[in-house]
């Protein structure tokens, strides 16, 4: 097999390792619309970071946290919903992005706009590699220092909080988590279906599990076999990756759904 | 929240209210209100709907600050809170043992003692989605217990609860705070059949309409003004069953079945 197409793999790997779990949380929690636009802030990042000369990583990493502080900071005014204020955010920073982008390719700079939509798994560096198992590491642990607290509020909110559990800071640090993972996932399926490795591969492990960590654990099994057939078929079929990692994920769902194994 | 010095010889209260007001989005939810509870105590809360039990609720457990007033508790005070409504989403695969669990540094021991005494043992392995409403409170009690409180907050305890469960329920939790010696604050809207297991009854509509004994209040004129034409007409039916039912439904007959 050729390297690239290995180091490929590594990375899909890599990002369903973190996607799988973390997705499980924003099942629970109902968050992929915050998982949307924590990927459309991704452009913006990655636009920022361009212009200023910084790695793409640190840049969408820095704006997505900005963007969760401030979506804290509006949901206290209870005037607009949390759905509204997304969208603001989510189609603002788009827009923005591909603004910025745009400016930036009048000026004569060489950018992949469609590397960042759609991703591009085919071209991970060793140093890209190294990034992203740091990135990993960091949010496996932290998941799993919060994982409790997370599954508290995920029952209730208001019981977690009569329990000592520091409900905001939890928020906020999963908020992190996130924006840390679409960071990863960027170069793999790219931000317009960074969602979907979130949300499919745990939306498939539900019926086959009886606990939450089960559902983390069989989410990342639903995702490798997303990853290793999605890559397969991409370089049958001379298909995007990502693009086709996701079609993968979405027809091992409605086979789970289908399948005559499950328990229920 | 202003936080004063507790003088442990002469404060005797686990929580102590005064003069606490609450204005939530530019409406007075809570006027003026004064409470305390003792160790062993139990005081129940009733008002019509609206009528700020669940913000003073609320209050109680630290969740809003008081706009006026202060909210006094003993210091490293445990409360343990069984909230009014909880729907566990049917994405989260989570059972009745694991839902326990997430209390936190509880012994597993001290679980199966505490499911024991309640009587939901069986359901530990059950997906909580799939229990029933009586079942469900008494697997939120547990949780509220797990944490051996000093002060239980109970927020319509019986809810979903047939009418015979509902005085059970009650007596269990009399019998919780005989053996716990906690303080009880529950709320209730049905004040004829909290009123053997409770102490002191306050009478809630945003402010305090009238507080002291259940057969008292129940003769006060606020009282009645708030809840006396709904009574009307409507007697608690006393009787005795020559049977009665365990969580799930089976019959239990009193001969071979004698505490005494």
């Amino acid at each position: 097999m050729d390297d690239f197409i290995i180091k490929a793999l590594v990375a899909g790997l890599l990002v369903v390792l973190v996607s799988g779990p973390l997705g499980c949380v924003v099942v629970w929690r109902r968050m992929s619309y915050f998982g949307d636009t924590l990927a459309h802030a991704a452009l913006l990042g990655a636009a920022l970071g361009i212009m200023i000369d910084l790695h793409p990583v640190v840049s969408v990493i820095f704006t997505g946290t900005v963007f969760s502080l401030v979506l804290v900071l509006m949901q206290r005014n209870p005037q607009l919903t949390t759905d509204a204020l997304l969208g603001i955010i989510a189609h603002g920073s788009l827009a923005l992005g591909l603004v910025i982008l745009a400016i930036l390719q009048n000026r004569g700079l060489q950018v992949d706009l469609m590397s960042y939509l759609l991703g591009d798994i085919l071209a991970v560096s060793d140093r890209e590699l190294v990034w992203m198992a740091g990135l990993v590491v960091m949010v496996l642990v932290s998941l799993a220092y919060l994982w409790k607290s997370l599954l508290s509020i995920a029952v209730h909110e208001e019981l977690a909080r009569s329990e000592g559990i520091a409900v905001d800071r939890v928020r906020l640090l999963f908020m992190v988590l996130m924006t840390l993972v679409v960071a990863t996932a960027m170069k793999v399926v790219g931000i317009l279906l960074i969602t979907a490795l979130l949300i499919i591969p745990a939306a498939s492990a539900r019926r086959f599990s009886a606990t939450p960590q089960a559902m983390a654990l069989i989410s990342v099994v639903f995702g490798v076999l997303a990853v290793i057939s999605g890559m397969f078929a991409s370089m049958q079929w001379d298909s995007p990756a990502g693009p086709s990692i996701v079609v993968a994920a979405v027809m091992l769902f409605f086979i789970s759904r289908f399948s005559l194994f499950a328990g229920k | 929240m202003s936080i004063s010095t507790f003088d442990e010889n002469t404060e005797q209260y686990l929580i102590k209210v005064s003069g606490a007001c609450l204005r939530i989005a530019g409406r007075q939810v809570l006027e003026d209100i004064d409470l305390e509870v003792a160790r062993g105590e139990t005081l129940t809360l009733i008002g019509p709907n609206g009528s700020g039990k669940t913000s003073l609720v609320r209050l109680l457990l630290g969740l809003y600050k008081p706009d006026q007033g202060s909210v006094h508790c003993r210091p490293g005070l445990r409360v343990g809170y069984m909230p009014q409504k909880l729907i566990v989403d049917n994405a989260l695969p989570l059972t009745v043992e694991g839902f326990l669990k997430l209390v936190d540094g509880i012994e597993f021991e001290y679980l199966l003692k505490v499911v024991d005494q309640l009587g939901i043992k069986s359901l530990l392995s059950r997906p909580i989605q799939n229990i029933s409403g009586g079942e469900f409170q008494h697997v939120l009690l547990a949780r509220a217990l797990l944490r051996k409180p000093e002060l239980l907050v109970l927020d319509e305890p019986a809810q979903g609860v047939d009418i015979n469960g509902q005085q059970k329920l009650y007596q269990l939790i009399a019998s919780i705070r005989n053996e716990f010696g906690c303080g009880i604050i529950m709320v209730s809207h049905d004040l004829n059949l909290v009123m053997e297991s409770t102490d002191r009854v306050l009478c809630l509509n945003t402010h305090i309409c009238c507080t002291g004994h259940p057969e008292a209040v129940t003769q006060h004129p606020e009282y009645l003004k708030l809840f006396g034409g709904t009574m009307e007409g409507f007697a608690v039916y006393t009787h005795n069953h020559d049977h009665s039912h365990d969580l799930h439904g089976d019959v239990i007959s009193h001969e071979d079945h004698d505490h005494g």
